[in-house]
């Protein structure tokens, strides 16, 4: 890993309070060197853009189980693109259908971790990107 | 020498004798198995006199420590209420939901709410937006509700409703429905699951800071034991807490610290232990563990016979009886090779009913993906029939006791149990436990170690990290109507034009004020209720008091 550290920020919009998944992969993520921060349940989109952007993070990851995800998780990505953060890399994970993935990704969610991904995958992606971000 | 002595010889002959050539010819698959409370060794036998230990801690259904059931016939006298928990979208496709249910031979409602009404908005809120009708049925007045109920008589059927935070509020919705039906207060039956610890713990749905949620909870104990005596007033649950990733050992630890901090409070406040102790019930998790999940059934069900009585000084043994749902464990449902979940099910369902349930929700096998569809939740319901009406172990009460594991494994719990409980109580108490962050840090280090052992292959989960299959995604898959918010939002302005505004306001300001002081608040919640008054302006009259609780986040 090189000198500069990637910062993830895992964020919980919406309702449910169905935490272990972000709660692990902030986990799993920190363990894999990365800087992670988690905001808590209850999170609006407003919320998470704000910390994302001043927190300086590279990416945000969204987690959410209620089916809220379709309205949800566009805004952030509205919201970024409104206070010039659309650099940040938007990704999600939860209990979302299939058929709602290509909805998600037209809006910019650049990608979905359904249950049961192994986190080697959820790194590769990060890594993927580690030139994009210029770290 | 005594009888086990002399097997435990034998054993020792058996040990260096044939298994041991045997393990030199072939090494076992791994060289270490465990379950929640540690190593699982090879082979049980009796470790002690029977005589005593039977007599003191197994004891017979229906009488103390209740370690082998909490009624004398069990099955044999009447099978477990089958409760399937269904709800979502308007009140009315739930409505239709619950009439197919009861059609199919389901024996008792549960109502799923969706998130707003769990967490006290209306679906006009901003909160709301994207979460309306999506994990149950949205309501928002007493005119959902009794949409709702619509063609349901309730005082025929047993109605669980998951609500926490605002249990008061949806407990009044049904109280004034059931009088519109025409049927008193004192012949409805059913659960709120009223268990705001665990919301802070586990599952997230709290309002309000734990004072003032306590205070709601006992003032719904005291209210009920005089007004609907038959109402079960709390559902202390462990479901959640082993959803969020808690083992066996923890899992009834934890519910039973909550279970001590409410009766701890509820005396406080004066009430009789032997006059609510007996409306207490609670909820655990089925997992795939089977002996172990039995184990921790019998152990739960003794620790808390010991609590009331040694603890708290009942005396009556009604109060000393766990009385349990059972909720088949969501967290082991893979999106993966979904039929697969039928059978996880089916093992899960059989641990539930061996361990000595009085009701059972199945998961449907879609479960992982999205909400169930109506065939779905059939075969889920049919796995319960089956077990009930053809698998013979409903012939016989607690069929595993007696066996040297299960009853090895059984003690083993309780006794890690009670550590945890000893611990809870050097900490202050569930409420302190849970504001230092020590329950929360301890399910979540064992969810991490569980989610570990799974990428490391140390743990098999079949179609996850082994049995891989290429497969196309589930299409047919149920989708609630995203038109929903709107026609909440339609409905709720038609109430409010109906209604009394005047005496809406009037309810409300009566409320706030019993609210600041130490009154009971179920009488004011009802006739706020009855005056239709929406969910989130009861509950925003009790923020203003009480305030919110906000969430110590603990990684």
């Amino acid at each position: 890993m090189s000198e500069k550290k990637i910062r993830i920020l895992i964020g919980k919009p919406g309702l449910d309070g169905h935490d272990r998944g972000a709660k692990y992969i902030a986990r799993a993520l920190k363990d894999e060197g990365y800087e992670v921060i988690y905001t808590g349940l209850r999170q609006t989109p407003q919320s998470i853009a704000n910390t994302a952007i001043q927190e300086d993070v590279d990416f945000v990851g969204l987690s959410l189980l209620s089916g809220a995800h379709n309205s949800l998780f566009p805004k952030v990505l509205d919201l970024l693109k409104k206070n010039d953060a659309e650099d940040i890399i938007v990704f999600g994970g939860g209990v979302i259908p299939e058929d709602d993935i290509p909805f998600l990704k037209e809006k910019g969610v650049q990608a979905i971790f359904t249950p049961g991904t192994p986190i080697k995958e959820v790194v590769e992606f990060i890594e993927s990107k580690r030139d994009k971000i210029g770290k | 020498m005594s009888d086990y002595k002399k097997i435990d010889k034998k054993k020792k002959e058996w040990e260096n004798g044939k298994l041991k050539k045997f393990l030199e010819r072939a090494p076992e698959r791994k060289e270490e198995f465990k379950n929640s409370t540690g190593e699982v060794e090879r082979l049980y036998t009796p470790e002690e006199e029977i005589e005593e230990k039977y007599i003191g801690q197994i004891g017979f259904p229906g009488k103390y420590p209740f370690t082998r059931g909490v009624y004398p016939t069990m099955y044999r006298g009447r099978l477990w209420t089958m409760r399937q928990y269904a709800g979502f979208g308007t009140a009315e496709e739930s409505n239709k939901r619950y009439k197919y249910l009861l059609e199919n031979g389901q024996t008792g409602l549960s109502v799923a709410f969706d998130l707003p009404t769990q967490i006290g908005y209306d679906s006009d809120s901003e909160m709301s937006i994207g979460e309306v009708g999506k994990v149950g049925v949205a309501i928002d007045t007493l005119k959902d509700m009794e949409i709702l109920f619509d063609g349901i008589p309730l005082d025929k059927v047993s109605t669980s409703m998951t609500i926490n935070a605002p249990a008061a509020v949806l407990l009044a919705m049904y109280i004034a429905v059931g009088e519109k039906q025409g049927v008193s207060k004192d012949k409805l039956r059913g659960t709120i699951q009223n268990d705001v610890l665990k919301e802070y713990i586990a599952r997230g749905t709290y309002i309000y800071p734990p004072e003032p949620s306590m205070r709601l909870i006992t003032d719904i104990f005291e209210y009920c034991s005089e007004e609907v005596p038959k109402w079960n007033t709390i559902s202390i649950s462990g479901y959640h807490i082993r959803e969020a990733g808690s083992n066996a050992v923890q899992e009834v630890a934890f519910t039973i610290a909550d279970g001590i901090e409410y009766v701890k409070k509820a005396i406080e406040t004066g009430l009789d232990i032997d006059k609510f102790a007996r409306r207490l019930s609670f909820f655990f998790n089925a997992h795939n563990d089977l002996l172990e999940e039995v184990a921790k059934f019998r152990a739960a069900r003794r620790i808390w016979a010991k609590v009331i009585k040694e603890k708290f000084d009942a005396k009556n043994e009604k109060s000393m009886r766990m009385r349990f749902h059972t909720q088949t464990g969501g967290s082991t449902l893979t999106a993966q090779q979904p039929d697969n979940n039928i059978v996880r099910v089916a093992i899960q369902t059989l641990a539930a009913v061996m361990g000595g349930t009085q009701s059972l929700h199945t998961n449907s096998r879609d479960e992982a993906l999205s909400l169930p569809t109506e065939d779905s939740v059939r075969v889920a319901l049919r796995t319960q029939q089956i077990v009930a009406h053809e698998s013979g172990v409903t012939k016989t009460i607690d069929p595993l006791a007696g066996s040297f594991y299960v009853e090895k494994l059984t003690d083993e719990i309780e006794e890690q149990v009670w550590e945890y409980i000893n611990k809870i109580e050097e900490l202050g108490g569930m409420t302190r436990a849970i504001e230092k962050g020590y329950v929360q840090k301890e399910i979540q280090d064992s969810a991490y170690r569980y989610q570990k052992e799974i990428e490391n292959n140390d743990r098999i989960v079949v179609g996850v990290n082994k049995f891989q299959i290429d497969e196309k995604p589930p299409k047919d898959l149920l989708k609630v109507n995203p038109k929903l918010r709107e026609i909440q939002i339609d409905r709720i302005d038609k109430v409010k034009e109906e209604r009394d505004n005047e005496e809406v306001s009037n309810k409300l300001k009566k409320l706030k004020n019993a609210a600041e002081t130490d009154e009971n608040l179920m009488p004011y919640i009802l006739d706020a209720v009855k005056e239709y008054a929406t969910l989130g302006e009861i509950s925003d009259t009790l923020r203003d008091v009480f305030g919110e609780y906000q969430e110590s986040i603990v990684l």
